[in-house]
């Protein structure tokens, strides 16, 4: 046989090799925050407060940090698409295609998106202590939407840059104002706007760095925006450093249902994609 | 008043014009102020310590006022580089597998999953760490090698990163091999060339930028990630001299301390100089990263 042949079978060995590798990474994951955090799940853990002694294995749930993340993700979430839909539609309509400045902001969503999430949770306590201002609901708001907006920005960008030119044409052709063009091209990219929206909560309610230093952390939900907020990804840190068996196999409860909470929200914002995608012309 | 149609439609048209300007110009500002921010709160312990003094220096004692980052330097970077070193040849190879030889349903099916993978949070990979990897190093594979290991080392935190980044790795790296022509395959197979040999000559090379950025973009996810790697590395400030030794990256270095940070103006300061380096590292990175992409583009044309 040629080695040409004993090479393509070594290589084709190593790739499904590689497939079961990942698979079976991506299979013991799921099976083992399952396993661990199925047997500590109660009702409970979504419906109560943490009790006092909760964190020496007294009874009480995670509702706290429940709240806490969906009060921050929400608020960011509509934030960032208030802020970053007009950005999108500045450089790609108002803008000309060989624009300096849209470049320039192309490269620096590029940078922003790939700065670690501390270092936006550093910057923002940094702003934050020399405004005087305590860790609260709000701190944890604004970091968050800071670090989504590159999300939405280069996610939207990618379907905007796309938009057919043809349909600009005649739209400019019926004497449509930009301002008007871009109704007819926000339904273009509405099944990009969800994907983004999609990826940015994901990432939102996942990040525990950047709500560390800003949201704080607290056993109660906060009422008012100056009060500090707890995150479910800094619950289950909080808990899994416990020396406390008992406590730390609520932080495996725990991080189920953040897993559950992704898995669904990606699953449902797919299909909601797929229905946005009717209106689109190609 | 009421103005003529026309009229209002141009003063809309201008009002949104300028609300987008501003918007995009703040956007931009982010950036610098981000770097200038926290430039401006480490200058207190660069005026007490020189900056070659901080960033080679070994010892980590901040209420004797040594600030060594050498160790937390080394650690992340140890650890960034095992993390692409594990996932990037599996990342690879499946994606050749998937794209090049699996059928095309098999590519409907797996896009979705990694897509839904990639959405879970890190936090989780750091239970599955603690969980699985940590034991596992310790008991089995560490005893092998070396006498004594507690397991949270720098290679659980390579493993860790480097699963993480597995799944948001294979599918950048599904779309770019799909991009690449029909035509080329073709020709390959026309000339004799098998499948491997057409995905090693044509179909990587003719990918070499897309790869290269889509390791620029897992680089940077893996160089900051905090959380993960906090729950698994060990967290102990020494430069780590072999895989099983526990490490300290600068992201887990700056959450440990943020609670007692504030009682020390001087270690407050360290800490920002340590959130400026991963700024400063990650922009330096995307630049040169930008630079060697447009050069490697332009000499990969096939």
């Amino acid at each position: 046989m040629k080695s040409k042949f004993i090479v393509e079978k070594i290589f084709l060995g190593l790739m499904i090799i590689s497939v079961i590798l990942v698979f079976g990474f991506l299979g013991s994951i799921l099976i083992t925050i399952v396993r661990n955090g199925w047997p500590a799940m109660s009702w409970d853990m979504i419906t109560q407060l943490p009790g006092g002694g909760f964190y020496i294995g007294k009874e009480g749930g995670v509702l706290n940090a429940i709240v806490g993340s969906l009060y921050i993700v929400g608020a960011s979430t509509v934030l960032g698409l208030l802020i970053s839909i007009p950005i999108v539609f500045y450089i790609n309509i108002y803008l000309k295609s060989d624009s300096k400045l849209a470049s320039l902001s192309r490269l620096s969503f590029d940078v922003l998106y790939g700065i670690p999430s501390i270092v936006y949770g550093a910057f923002g306590f940094a702003i934050m202590i020399s405004l005087g201002l305590r860790t609260s609901l709000l701190g944890g708001i604004i970091v968050i939407t800071l670090l989504i907006i590159p999300i939405f920005v280069r996610s939207m960008d990618e379907v905007a840059r796309q938009l057919p030119r043809h349909l600009l044409d005649a739209t400019y052709s019926l004497g449509a104002t930009r301002y008007e063009v871009i109704k007819v091209a926000i339904r273009q990219i509405l099944p990009g706007i969800a994907t983004a929206t999609l990826l940015s909560i994901g990432r939102a309610i996942g990040d525990a760095a950047g709500v560390m230093f800003t949201a704080g952390f607290t056993d109660s939900i906060p009422t008012s925006l100056d009060q500090p907020a707890a995150t479910l990804p800094l619950a289950i840190f909080f808990q899994l450093s416990s020396p406390i068996p008992d406590v730390r196999e609520r932080a495996y409860a725990a991080a189920m249902l953040l897993t559950l909470i992704v898995l669904i929200l990606s699953i449902v914002g797919r299909m909601i994609t797929h229905r946005f995608s009717k209106n689109k012309i190609k | 008043m009421s103005l003529p149609l026309l009229q209002r439609r141009l003063y809309k048209d201008k009002a949104m014009r300028t609300v987008m300007r501003v918007l995009t110009w703040l956007s931009l500002f982010l950036l610098v102020a981000i770097g200038i921010g926290l430039f401006f709160k480490s200058r207190l312990i660069l005026s007490e310590h020189s900056l070659w003094g901080l960033l080679s220096g070994r010892e980590w004692k901040p209420l004797s006022g040594e600030f060594g980052f050498l160790p937390f330097i080394v650690g992340t970077l140890f650890v960034t580089a095992l993390s692409i070193a594990i996932a990037l040849p599996i990342a690879l190879l499946s994606a050749l597998f998937l794209t090049e030889y699996a059928g095309s349903w098999v590519k409907r099916v797996v896009f979705p999953i990694f897509d839904i993978l990639a959405g879970i949070p890190s936090v989780v990979y750091g239970v599955w760490g603690t969980l699985i990897i940590v034991p596992w190093i310790a008991d089995r594979l560490g005893p092998k090698f070396v006498d004594y290991t507690s397991g949270y080392t720098v290679l659980a935190s390579g493993v860790v990163l480097g699963v993480m980044i597995l799944p948001i790795l294979v599918s950048l790296l599904i779309e770019i091999f799909t991009i690449v022509p029909q035509d080329y395959r073709e020709a390959s197979a026309s000339l004799g060339a098998t499948k491997w040999q057409t995905c090693w000559k044509v179909i990587l090379r003719k990918a070499l930028p897309g790869i290269v950025a889509a390791v620029v973009l897992s680089i940077s996810k893996a160089f900051g990630e905090t959380i993960a790697v906090l729950m698994v590395c060990g967290n102990y400030a020494a430069i780590p001299r072999s895989l099983f030794d526990p490490c300290y990256p600068l992201p887990a270095l700056i959450a440990n301390n943020y609670g007692e940070m504030l009682s020390l103006p001087l270690y407050e300061s360290a800490l920002m100089f340590a959130a400026f380096i991963l700024f400063f590292i990650i922009l330096i990175f995307n630049i040169i990263s930008r630079w060697v992409l447009r050069n490697i583009e332009r000499n990969f044309k096939l």
